[in-house]
This record gives structure tokens, C-alpha cells and sequence, in this order.
């Protein structure tokens, strides 16, 4: 057996290297016309095992994509994504659905993501039985119990999903994801549809049963609050690509790069003397034609010559602090 | 003062208007069900008519009587008789056979091919779906649908069979174009996604999360081509390709009023209003499971 240090190394459980993500768009008469969406644009990070990396960044970005991408319900146009060391693009559609017994996902619309049709209670039990996660026979009282966890009560089993409110539909998303009981979760915009009560209500949750169950979560948001709330490490995306990462004390306390600063610098203080805002101009370009250079360069309010021409390094700036800027 | 007035206005009509709408919303859901209801009712008796036509028809459908011809409607032949002096109850009775078979059976064979056909065309996409299902449903729909099954019942033989298949064929075109398209636009909802994200079988996602949802237009679309299958094998039998003579079909007998509209209009009123009660109480029939199998509407 191997002698394990002091402090062990983190496992790592999920790791992206050079993910990209494209589209294409035809245009005009018969496609002539050809354009690439580059959602996901390079994009390398890890996720170790018990812990929640928040992804964060304004809509259109390419989380969501990067989040779907990851679970291969699009297919990465290159790089590789590793999942306990299995190299996930390349498997074949039998083995990831197999492999999605460990990975999971809570989609962020509560309304588009539960099946009209049918009860929340056969949904649930089919992805039991389909995986062989308990009995057939005890299914059903597993499913139940389920729905309490998820604070939901054992009567709602044979209800449609349009006799619950937008809270309690996520906590169904949730308790879909838990069915099978994964390692790693990945929440999109789990929360960005509710109430900030409810809202509250949900993060609390996700907390509990991360303890629970020893979950690992990748938390996408484009809410810095809850990703503050939620996250052990934050990365911060911009246009297709990760821009800063780091822990989130470090990240909040002494962010790098100028966009999260001119992010962090725009949320309001209360009782506390005025900072200095941080205002950028412009909007963010079209991931269709990405800037040269720093794709950030156009809003940069401390942009240089250099910042057009070359395209930073996403490098590790301070000892576990990533950025991608030149200057920072 | 003209502002108070205006307030209590709105203040009145913010509280009259849900109650009515309401109850409007009520009734009308109530008359659906009534209108749904009676279809199913009048589709059950033509069951009952074409089952039990031997025991309720008052007299031989094809045995022709000569003192009797063109006789108005009166106590002995409720819808008078035809040219060769049949009773044309009778034949009505015993064309309920061969209509519901041929609306029945033919949109069955549509159903049964098209649906699967194009339900795997549009969730799996693909060259099977771009350049062989499409394209062969293309060059089907390209032709004038009556003139396709003329093709294909004359290249069978005359047949109220072959007549069937027929339909039933030139039918197809239509279900596997409308499952495709809904099942299109039903791939790209997030439950779909969700069911692939939790490791479900594309079988399972394709029968138990995606058919359910398509169901609806579905549903419609067969209870419209029931009607149309109905017309397209009396168009049949009428050009001599579907039910043989002596057989009644209410397509052939409507066309052998023809002749005598201005004589004896019987002859094509009667089979022609049970065409269109049939098709109008296998529409509202049909509209009525649609709208049952909404859980949104129960």
C-alpha cells in the first residue's frame, strides 16, 4: 500500500484541458456565406474531489456551453476532458451513458427541464431502474425517500410537473441528479431562475447534500453573490475563455485581472467610505469576431499597445492564482 | 372628479372581468367535452352499425327490386332507393363496413410506418434522415395525392384491400414529415436533454419522454386523414379501383346519385351527410383524447 504525506494531495476528479467549443453558421444563399461561433475558446482547468468550483461570468460567455460540453451532451470540437482519469470525448455513446451514473447535471430552467407528461415520481424511477441504483422492487420507497431529502414530501410521487412552483421544480431537478448517486455535479444557472429567497432555500440544499454525500460541484453563475456564497475556487470566464482563477478568498480579496476588478468594484458598499469604480465602455465583442490580441483589450480601461497584439499567457500569476493578463 | 370616476371603473372591472372569464373559460371546456362525447358516441354507433349490419338492416343492401326504383324516403325504405331499387338504408348500414375499414385501416398503415420512420429521422438526424427519408418523402409529396394512389391501387389490382394499402401509403408521407418536425422541436427542450444527462436509453427518451409530447398533433392529423381516407376510397370506388359492385362503400353510392341529383337527391344526400357526420364526429372525437391526455387540462 502506498504511505500517504501529511497533507495529502487533492484528488483531482474532473480535469478539462484545452476545451474548445465551436459552431458554425451558414449564411446566405445555399451556406455560402460561413461564420464560427466560438463559444469555448481554450479552455483548461481541474476540479478536485469534494470541493465546488464556481465558473463565473455574464451571459454568453460559453458557460453553459463549457458545462454542457464537459458532460458531452455536445460534442467538444477539440481538447480533452478527464474524469477520474477517463478521457470522456472519446468514449463511445454506451460507455458515457454508463459513465453518467457518476456525473450528473441540474439544468437551469426549473419550467423546460421536467417532462410535461409524466409524474415526477415514474421520471425519477426509471433513471433508478435504468441504472440498477437499488432493487426494481424497492424503487419506489427509495424515490420517495429521495424527495424528502430533497425537501419535498413523499405524496408529490405521482404529481405533474406543473403542480410545483418554479422552487420545488428545481429541487425535483436536484433530486434527479441525486438519484444516482454521482460524484460530481454540474449545476447550470441552478438558482438564476428563483426568488433570492428561494434561492437561498436551493444553495442551502445544494450545501447539505454536498456534505451528505460527499458531492463535488461545478457551480456555473453569472451571479458573483451566489458564486461567492457557494464556491471553494472561482473561475471567471469572459468570451469563451477562463480568465482568472483562483481560491475564492484570494479572488474576491485581490482579483488580477480588470475585468473581475471593474466587476467587483461595480457592487454597491453600505456603511462603508466610497471606492474607486472601475467603468468599462463598450459591449461584449461577438464571440463570431473575437478581438486580437486580449480579447478583453477593447474594454480595458488600462489596455496598452501590447494588449492588441499579443494574446496573454493564462498563467499562474501568485501560487495557486491563474490570470491571463499582461500587466497583472 | 373625472379621475375618481375612471378609478372605480377600473376597480369594478379588475373584479368582474377573472369571475368571467372564468366562467366563460368553464363553459366552453364543458361544451368541448359534450361536442368531444357526442363524436365518441356517434363513432361508437357506426361501430355498432358496420358490426351488427346483418342483423339491423331491414333489407339485403345488393338485392334489387324494380318495382321500386328511385322511390322517395317513406315507411318502408326510410332513405327511399336507388336506381336499381335497393334500399338505400341498408346500403348504408352495410356501407359502414367498408367505410370505417377503409378510414380505420389505411391511416393505420399510415400510422404505423410513418411515425416510427419519423420519429428516428428527427432524433438521430444524420444522413438517413437528410438524404433517404426526406428525399423519398419529398418525391411522394410532389405528387397530387389522388393520382398516387390511383398509380399504386392500379398497379395492385381493384381491391378494397389493395385500395387500402394504397391510402395508406400515399398517407405515410404526411405522418413521418409531422413526427420528424415535432420530434425536432421536442430535441431541443431541456427535459430531453436532462433525460440523455441522466443516462437514459435513446429507446426509453424516444418512447416514453419524446412520444407523449408529440402525441397531440399527431392525434389530429389522424383524425383528419380518417375523414380523408373515407373520401379518398369513395374517389376510388367511384373510378372502379375500391370496392367492387355489388359491395356498398358511401363513396360509390354518392356517385351513383350523381346522375339523378335532380331526380332523386336521396340517393347522394344520405350516404353523403353520414360522410360528413362520420368525419366531423371523428374530428371532435379526436380533439377530445388530445386534449384528455393533457395533464395541463384534466
Amino acid at each position: 500500500m502506498l504511505i500517504k504525506s501529511e497533507t495529502p494531495e487533492p484528488e483531482k476528479i474532473l480535469e478539462v484541458k484545452d476545451l474548445k467549443k465551436f459552431f458554425d453558421i451558414k449564411q446566405g444563399f445555399v451556406g455560402l456565406g460561413h461564420q464560427t461561433v466560438r463559444a469555448v475558446d481554450d479552455v483548461s482547468f481541474f476540479v478536485n474531489k469534494g470541493e465546488t468550483l464556481g465558473i463565473v461570468g455574464e451571459s454568453g460567455c460559453g458557460k453553459s456551453t463549457m458545462g454542457r460540453s464537459i458532460l458531452q451532451l455536445q460534442k467538444p470540437t477539440d481538447g480533452s476532458v478527464l474524469f477520474e482519469g477517463i478521457e470522456l470525448t472519446k468514449l463511445k455513446n454506451g460507455q458515457i451513458r454508463k459513465l453518467r451514473k457518476d456525473i450528473q447535471m441540474v439544468f437551469q430552467d426549473p419550467f423546460g427541464s421536467l417532462n410535461p407528461r409524466i409524474t415526477i415520481g415514474t421520471m425519477l424511477r426509471e433513471i433508478v431502474n435504468t441504472h440498477h441504483v437499488v432493487n426494481k422492487t424497492e424503487s419506489k420507497s427509495y424515490v420517495e425517500e429521495l424527495l424528502e431529502q430533497v425537501g419535498l414530501k413523499k405524496s408529490y410521487y405521482d404529481r405533474y410537473a406543473h403542480e410545483f412552483s418554479g422552487g420545488q421544480r428545481q429541487r425535483i431537478s436536484i433530486a434527479r441528479a441525486l438519484a444516482v448517486r454521482p460524484k460530481l455535479i454540474v449545476c447550470d444557472e441552478a438558482v438564476s431562475a428563483l426568488d433570492v429567497s428561494v434561492q437561498a432555500q436551493i444553495l442551502n440544499l445544494l450545501q447539505k447534500l454536498k456534505k451528505d454525500y460527499e458531492l463535488t460541484y461545478l457551480f456555473i453563475s453569472h451571479d458573483l453573490s451566489v458564486i461567492k456564497h457557494v464556491s471553494d475556487r472561482v473561475a471567471v470566464m469572459y468570451l469563451g475563455q477562463i480568465v482568472e482563477l483562483a481560491s475564492k478568498e484570494e479572488i474576491f480579496e485581490h482579483p488580477l485581472h480588470p475585468y473581475l476588478r471593474a466587476l467587483l468594484s461595480a457592487i454597491p458598499l453600505v456603511n462603508q467610505p466610497k471606492r474607486e469604480r472601475i467603468i468599462l465602455s463598450g459591449e461584449v465583442p461577438s464571440p463570431i469576431n473575437i478581438p486580437e490580441g486580449c480579447r478583453f483589450h477593447t474594454r480595458c480601461p488600462f489596455a496598452k499597445d501590447l494588449c492588441k497584439q499579443k494574446v496573454p499567457a493564462f498563467e499562474q500569476k501568485k501560487d495557486g492564482h491563474w490570470a491571463a493578463c499582461h500587466f497583472a | 372628479m373625472g379621475e375618481p370616476q375612471l378609478q372605480s371603473e377600473t376597480v369594478n372591472r379588475v373584479q368582474i372581468n377573472p369571475l368571467r372569464k372564468k366562467r366563460n373559460k368553464s363553459y366552453s371546456k364543458l361544451m368541448k367535452n359534450k361536442l368531444a362525447v357526442c363524436g365518441g358516441i356517434f363513432v361508437v354507433l357506426l361501430v355498432v352499425l358496420a358490426v351488427f349490419a346483418p342483423l339491423l338492416a331491414p333489407f339485403d343492401p345488393t338485392k334489387q327490386n324494380y318495382g321500386q326504383i328511385l322511390k322517395p324516403p317513406s315507411a318502408t325504405h326510410w332513405f327511399g332507393t336507388d336506381t336499381l331499387g335497393r334500399d338505400l338504408l341498408s346500403r348504408i348500414i352495410f356501407g359502414a363496413q367498408v367505410s370505417l375499414k377503409a378510414g380505420l385501416i389505411s391511416v393505420g398503415i399510415a400510422l404505423t410506418i410513418g411515425i416510427p420512420l419519423g420519429m428516428i429521422s428527427g432524433y438521430f438526424r444524420g444522413f438517413w434522415d437528410e438524404f433517404i427519408i426526406m428525399r423519398v418523402t419529398d418525391a411522394m409529396l410532389a405528387f397530387p395525392s389522388l393520382v398516387l394512389a390511383l398509380t399504386l391501387a392500379a398497379v395492385l389490382g381493384p381491391s378494397l384491400n389493395h385500395a387500402m394499402i394504397a391510402i395508406g401509403l400515399v398517407f405515410t408521407p404526411y405522418f413521418i414529415r409531422l413526427a420528424r418536425g415535432e420530434v425536432l422541436a421536442q430535441r431541443e427542450r431541456e427535459y430531453v436533454s436532462a433525460a440523455r444527462a441522466s443516462g437514459l436509453r435513446n429507446f426509453s427518451i424516444m418512447m416514453r419522454h419524446v412520444f407523449p409530447n408529440i402525441l397531440g398533433p399527431l392525434i389530429v392529423q389522424a383524425t383528419l386523414n380518417v375523414a380523408s381516407a373515407i373520401i379518398a376510397e369513395a374517389s376510388l370506388s367511384y373510378l372502379g379501383l375500391g370496392t367492387q359492385p355489388p359491395t356498398p362503400s358511401w363513396g360509390a353510392m354518392l356517385a351513383e346519385g350523381q346522375g339523378y341529383i335532380s331526380q332523386a337527391p336521396w340517393i347522394s344526400i344520405f350516404p353523403g351527410l353520414f360522410i360528413f357526420l362520420a368525419v366531423i364526429s371523428i374530428n371532435v372525437f379526436g380533439d377530445g383524447i388530445h386534449d384528455w391526455l393533457d395533464p395541463k387540462l384534466k
